[in-house]
This record gives structure tokens, C-alpha cells and sequence, in this order.
């Protein structure tokens, strides 16, 4: 079997009461990278979250599915159990536990009861994709995140993707914040994870990410919709040109959620 | 309203027991005297806790005499918990109920003439230098009714002390075992370090019963003199019921360092005092406590560091877990007396409510009588992150073991700096109990 599929059909989302998705269809296949654009306001974390689970975001209508599994059925620990991952834009820091800890409990976790790593391996693995990562080897054990600059805590969110293969990772904006060497590197490590396998969302506002990521689709949000989509060459033009020939396309004048066409 | 304050133990016992103890005549004096000052003086009155409802003063028994250990092997599980059963040359004592049950001294501590023994034998063989620090400019008699009534009626605890110039490399352990729900316990540690010298002392207090109804009330006094060093680590587990009263004292002389890991995960109502009097120059106090507080209990953590010295700095760290219908109090008392220049005072009081009937309060206070000093506060009062718990739970862990990981984040501060390692664990495996 070639990977899995995240099906998202109609996906209305609301956060404190207000709706901010409208209607989200996507699929995204093992083998596949898939980029969302679009400006700032237009639902595209808002998508992220509500794929994981976060607790502030209520899915009023609409369906998320992994292969045959109702993702909204699933608590979020077990939608990671399931095979979804979403390297986060603004991931919580953890004190008094070290990320060594934190990683061999979520490694532990997926593997199952009787299934644990050993020590030892966990140890030579968590070593050799640091070091891809180009990470500092103390930061295995400095606590989760604290203190962390904000590009460690992207190495380290991409550390955790590579250690736990999920089988579809969301990318929250994991370029944003990031000088050009820290976001070759993670780049290099989506890459490396690339295969039949592995699907991938990536939401981002900067086609820079792109130079280094080729994505196989290209998706504009507004409004809380996907209202274009198309290949790699969707998002030179938007690099190129910006967002406005679309909204003129579409006779969108305010591409924020809650501005109706 | 008014409670019965008459004491359970007269005159004429204080001085059966103390001549039964074959006690120098300044000890049976000072406690005649203590007897006296606690039937006058007012009970403590800790901040924001009320406490003239509890029993600190009736009691029937005063000494449990019990078995001593003829060999670890015959210490309950607890306590073997706590111990390194294969060391041969480690510096132990433990103590059962009242009775002084197991010593063991290494030759480190043997060939520097460091002193360490329980306080019976250390007034009987080395009186005159205990006379000199017991009760003096630390824990002092006339402080209030439970400070007097523990001078008259001590029954238990040790003497450790370091001459100058000695460096203890291995720390030294005490353990207090209650086995006799019966047991009222008067415990007095004193830990004496002189010039230039550095010792580590942990200590725990440990319950066999499930619960019982005695008094404890626990005085400790750490005499840091110049360019001295000091780690005291504690983790007392007594049993639900106990009523304790428990004053840890430290007093840093110039330059000295007194740095305290204090797990105080007692069952029972607790008032805890824990106050580092900062007197010389260059002195420094460090002070970090971790706290459970379950079911319905009620306790009161007092954490004081009082500058004296110029350029003197003093640290205090307080993380407490409450659930059930726990109460606690965390007071958090950075003084700054006038004189005490270029000193800084910091503090941060962090507590955690896993449970909607808890109640904890964190009370940081600073009093500064000194112009030209820095100092600093912080206090939380606050639920599990539920952001916190997303994270963990999106890389795949459960929500009972993503709140357990927080948790124990919360608490690692002080259980890290805690220096034996069987201690370390045991206070991670009462956590882990505690909060279950």
C-alpha cells in the first residue's frame, strides 16, 4: 500500500462562535506534497488545528477522514497514534521535561504496550537525526522547548516528524521566523522524508519555502475556502504577482474570513 | 473559643526524662525553662492560615521506645526504598519512632572528626559544643508556644558537625522511621559546619502507618559559618492524621551557602517554616520546596530569607500541586533589612490545581528596609496548560500520561536538586502516588 489519504470534505470551522472555515474540500495521498497559500486571516492555521484536534476550534459541519478512520471521532493523542503529525507555529514550551523524555514517551506511545524502544536505540536514532539537523546535542536534554530560539524550536519540531514517520504531517507555517541556512536545514529534513509513504500539507505564506520544497500541488485559501489550486507554477505566479489577480478573478475584494465575495 | 491548653507533661517529668537521658545540666535547665515559657506563650501565627483549632499540645505518650535495626535488611520496605543497601562505607542513621536504631559513619567521616550522632549522645559526649549552637541564633525557645514545648519535650533527632576546613565529599543521610501510631515526636536536628567547610545532609521522614493521630513538631537548625557550604535536602512522607509543625532554620554567616530541596509531601495538616537568616557579607540562601496537597488537607509553607549581610543573595522556589479538597497556603517572605546593601532578593511561587475544590494561594511579599538592592517576585495560581496537554497529546501520548509529564515538569526543579539518588526517586514515585 502506497501511503495513506487525508480526506477533507466540507469542512465548516468555528472558533469562540465565529466561523472561520466555510466549506474546506482537500485530499492529500501518500507520495504527495501539497502546498496552501494565501494571505494572513484566510483559515489556513485555522485548518491545521482543526485537522490535529486543538481544543479551542469546533468543527460544526464537514468531514475529516484517514483512509477509513473519522479523524473528528479521535482524541488528538490518537489521531497521532493514527499517523497525523502537525509540526506547529507556536509549540508550547514544557518545563522540567527534557525533550529526550517528551520524544521516547510519544515514540513509546505509537509503538505500543510490549513494543518500546530500547534505550539504546532510541538514543543512536534521536543522535543521527539530530545531527542531520544540524541540532546541538544538548538540546536532548534541555526542557521541551524552553528557552528554545525560534529556529530550534523548528529544527525541533522537524526532529520530532522525523523520529515519529507519521504517515501525513500538516506544516504550519514552519518557515516563518527563520533565516535562510536554519530553513535549508529543515527543508533537508522534510525532504528526507519524502517518499510513497509520507503525505504532506504545508501551509505557508512565503513561496521561499517552495525554492526548496517542491510541492506536487499548490492551494490559494480565502475567505476560509480553497478557491484556487494548481501546480508548483501556482506559486511562482504568486511570488511573481501576488494575490491580487486572483482576487480580481474571483471579485474577492477582502480575502480575510467573514468578507463574503 | 478556647482549647485546653494545659500540657500533658509537668515539670517533674522534664526532669525524670532528661536525667533518664543522663543530660548535662544546662540541657535540663534550658528545658524546665521551655516548659514553663509553653504554657505562657501564644501558639505561632502563620500567615493566612488559622491554626488555634489544632492540636498541638494534647498528647498521652511522649516515648515510643522501639526495636533498633540490627542490619538494614531489617528495615521496612520505605526506608529501604531510600537507602543504598550495598554501600559499605556510608555515613547513615536512622532513627525508629524515639529511638535512635542504626548508625553507620564512613571513614571519611571518622578520620576528619566530623561528628555525627544522635542528639542524646551528642549531649552526653559532646555537651559543650552542642550548648554552644542548640537553640541559640537559630531556632530560639522563647519564639512561641511549640518552639518552647519542643525544647521540653525533645525526644529525638541528631547532632552533625563539621569542624573547619573539612570537605564531606559523600553525603550524609538520616532517616526518621514512625512505625507506632502512638508516637508523638519533639525531633531536633542540628547541623553545625564550620569555617571553609562544605557538607550534604538529606533526611527523610517517613510513615509506615497508614494514618495515625500524633503531634510531630520538628525543629532543624543549619549553623553555616564563614566560607561554609550547606546542602540540606528533606522529603518528609508523614501519614494522614499527623498533625506537624515543622521549622527548618538556617543561619549563613559570611560568605556561607545554605541551599535547601525541600519535598514536603506529608498526608496530614501541615505547618511548615523554612526561613534562611542571611547574616554575613557575600552570604547566600537558596531555598526550593515542592509540594502535594490531596484530600483535605490543610497546610501552610512559609518560606522566608531575611538579608542581613551586605552583597547577601537569597533565592527561594515553590512549586505545589494541589488536588481533592486540599488548602494550601505559599507564602513567600524575601526581607531585606536595612543595612543589607547590594543584596538581591528573588522569588517565584508556582502552584497548580488539578481539581476544582483545591484551593492553593501563593502570597509572594517583599518587605525592603535598603535602598540599593535588587529583588524580585513571581506567582502563579493556575490549571494544567490545556495548550500544554494539545502538544503532548499531538505527538501521541495519552492525556493521562501527557498530564502526569506536565506535572512532574512542574515539580522537577526541586527533585533534581535533591543529592542522593534513592531519594530522588523515592520523592518522583510519592509524586507519582500523590497525584495519581
Amino acid at each position: 500500500m502506497a501511503g495513506s489519504t487525508l480526506t477533507i470534505k466540507e469542512l465548516h470551522v468555528e472558533i469562540d462562535g465565529k466561523e472561520i472555515l466555510k466549506g474546506v474540500n482537500l485530499e492529500v495521498k501518500g507520495g504527495e506534497i501539497h502546498a496552501i497559500m494565501g494571505p494572513n486571516g484566510t483559515g489556513k492555521s485555522t485548518l491545521s488545528s482543526a485537522i490535529m484536534g486543538h481544543p479551542k476550534y469546533e468543527v460544526t459541519s464537514g468531514s475529516i477522514a484517514l483512509d477509513e478512520q473519522d479523524v473528528l471521532e479521535m482524541e488528538v493523542d490518537e489521531r497521532a497514534r493514527a499517523g497525523l503529525f502537525l509540526a506547529m507555529q507556536y509549540p508550547s514550551e514544557i518545563n522540567g521535561v527534557t525533550n529526550a523524555d517528551f520524544l521516547r514517551s510519544a515514540l513509546n506511545a505509537k509503538l505500543g504496550e510490549g513494543n518500546e524502544i530500547s534505550l539504546m536505540k532510541f538514543i543512536r536514532t534521536m543522535d543521527k537525526q539530530m545531527d542531520f539537523l544540524e541540532m546541538d546535542q544538548d538540546m536532548a536534554q534541555r526542557y521541551l522547548n524552553e528557552g528554545f530560539s525560534g529556529g530550534e524550536k523548528k529544527r525541533n519540531e522537524i526532529l520530532q516528524l522525523m523520529m515519529l514517520q507519521p504517515k501525513i504531517a500538516i506544516l504550519d507555517e514552519i518557515d516563518s521566523g527563520l533565516d535562510i541556512d536554519a530553513l535549508k536545514v529543515v527543508s533537508k529534513g522534510i525532504n528526507e522524508m519524502r517518499g510513497e509513504e509520507f503525505g504532506c500539507l504545508i501551509i505557508t505564506h512565503y513561496q521561499r519555502l517552495l525554492d526548496y520544497i517542491t510541492p506536487d500541488f499548490v492551494h490559494v485559501m480565502m475567505q476560509g475556502r480553497i478557491v484556487k489550486s494548481g501546480g508548483p507554477e501556482l506559486a511562482q505566479r504568486l511570488e511573481a504577482e501576488g494575490y491580487d489577480w486572483i482576487k480580481q478573478e474571483l471579485g474577492i475584494e477582502d480575502e480575510t474570513v467573514g468578507q463574503e465575495a | 473559643m478556647t482549647i485546653d491548653t494545659k500540657l500533658p507533661f509537668d515539670q517533674e517529668y522534664v526532669v525524670n526524662f532528661s536525667k533518664e537521658n543522663s543530660e548535662p545540666a544546662w540541657l535540663s535547665e534550658l528545658r524546665i525553662n521551655a516548659l514553663a515559657s509553653a504554657e505562657q506563650l501564644p501558639l505561632p501565627k502563620p500567615d493566612k492560615t488559622k491554626i488555634n483549632k489544632w492540636n498541638f499540645t494534647q498528647f498521652d505518650s511522649h516515648v515510643v521506645k522501639s526495636e533498633i535495626y540490627q542490619s538494614l535488611s531489617e528495615l521496612p520496605e520505605q526506608a529501604k526504598a531510600l537507602v543504598d543497601m550495598d554501600a559499605t562505607n556510608q555515613s547513615l542513621y536512622i532513627q525508629r519512632n524515639t529511638t535512635p536504631a542504626f548508625l553507620t559513619i564512613s571513614e571519611e567521616l571518622k578520620a576528619n572528626g566530623v561528628i555525627f550522632t544522635d542528639i542524646f549522645t551528642a549531649a552526653r559526649e559532646h555537651g559543650d559544643l552542642l550548648q554552644k549552637y542548640f537553640m541559640k541564633n537559630g531556632v530560639k525557645v522563647d519564639e512561641h508556644k511549640l518552639t518552647a514545648l519542643h525544647a521540653a519535650l525533645m525526644n529525638g533527632g541528631i547532632f552533625l558537625y563539621v569542624p573547619k576546613n573539612v570537605e564531606v565529599k559523600e553525603p550524609i543521610q538520616a532517616i526518621f522511621v514512625h512505625d507506632d501510631a502512638s508516637l508523638n515526636l519533639f525531633n531536633h536536628v542540628i547541623v553545625v559546619v564550620e569555617d571553609n567547610s562544605k557538607v550534604t545532609y538529606v533526611e527523610n521522614y517517613v510513615s509506615t502507618v497508614d494514618s495515625a493521630n500524633g503531634i510531630f513538631n520538628i525543629v532543624t537548625e543549619v549553623i553555616a559559618n564563614p566560607n561554609s557550604k550547606v546542602q540540606y535536602g528533606a522529603v518528609d512522607t508523614l501519614a494522614k492524621g499527623i498533625t506537624t509543625y515543622v521549622n527548618r532554620r538556617g543561619v549563613a554567616n559570611k560568605d556561607a551557602r545554605i541551599e535547601w530541596a525541600l519535598g514536603l509531601m506529608n498526608d496530614g495538616n501541615t505547618i511548615s517554616e523554612n526561613t534562611t537568616n542571611l547574616m554575613g557579607d557575600g552570604s547566600f540562601g537558596d531555598t526550593k520546596t515542592v509540594v502535594v496537597g490531596r484530600g483535605e488537607q490543610v497546610q501552610n509553607f512559609t518560606t522566608s530569607v531575611v538579608h542581613f549581610g551586605k552583597h547577601s543573595e537569597g533565592y527561594i522556589l515553590k512549586h505545589g500541586v494541589m488536588k481533592d479538597s486540599a488548602t494550601s497556603i505559599f507564602n513567600g517572605i524575601g526581607k531585606i533589612e536595612h543595612g543589607a546593601s547590594k543584596s538581591n532578593a528573588e522569588q517565584e511561587s508556582r502552584v497548580l490545581m488539578l481539581s476544582e475544590k483545591a484551593r492553593g494561594d501563593a502570597n509572594p511579599i517583599l518587605l525592603i528596609d535598603e535602598d540599593d538592592v535588587t529583588a524580585g517576585h513571581a506567582a502563579s495560581v493556575g490549571r494544567v496548560d490545556p495548550l500544554q496537554l494539545y502538544y503532548l497529546m499531538s505527538r501521541g501520548i495519552p492525556k493521562t500520561e501527557a498530564e502526569r509529564l506536565v506535572i512532574h515538569g512542574f515539580l522537577a526543579p526541586v527533585v533534581q536538586a535533591l543529592p542522593i539518588e534513592g531519594v530522588k526517586k523515592q520523592l518522583t514515585a510519592v509524586i507519582e502516588r500523590k497525584v495519581k
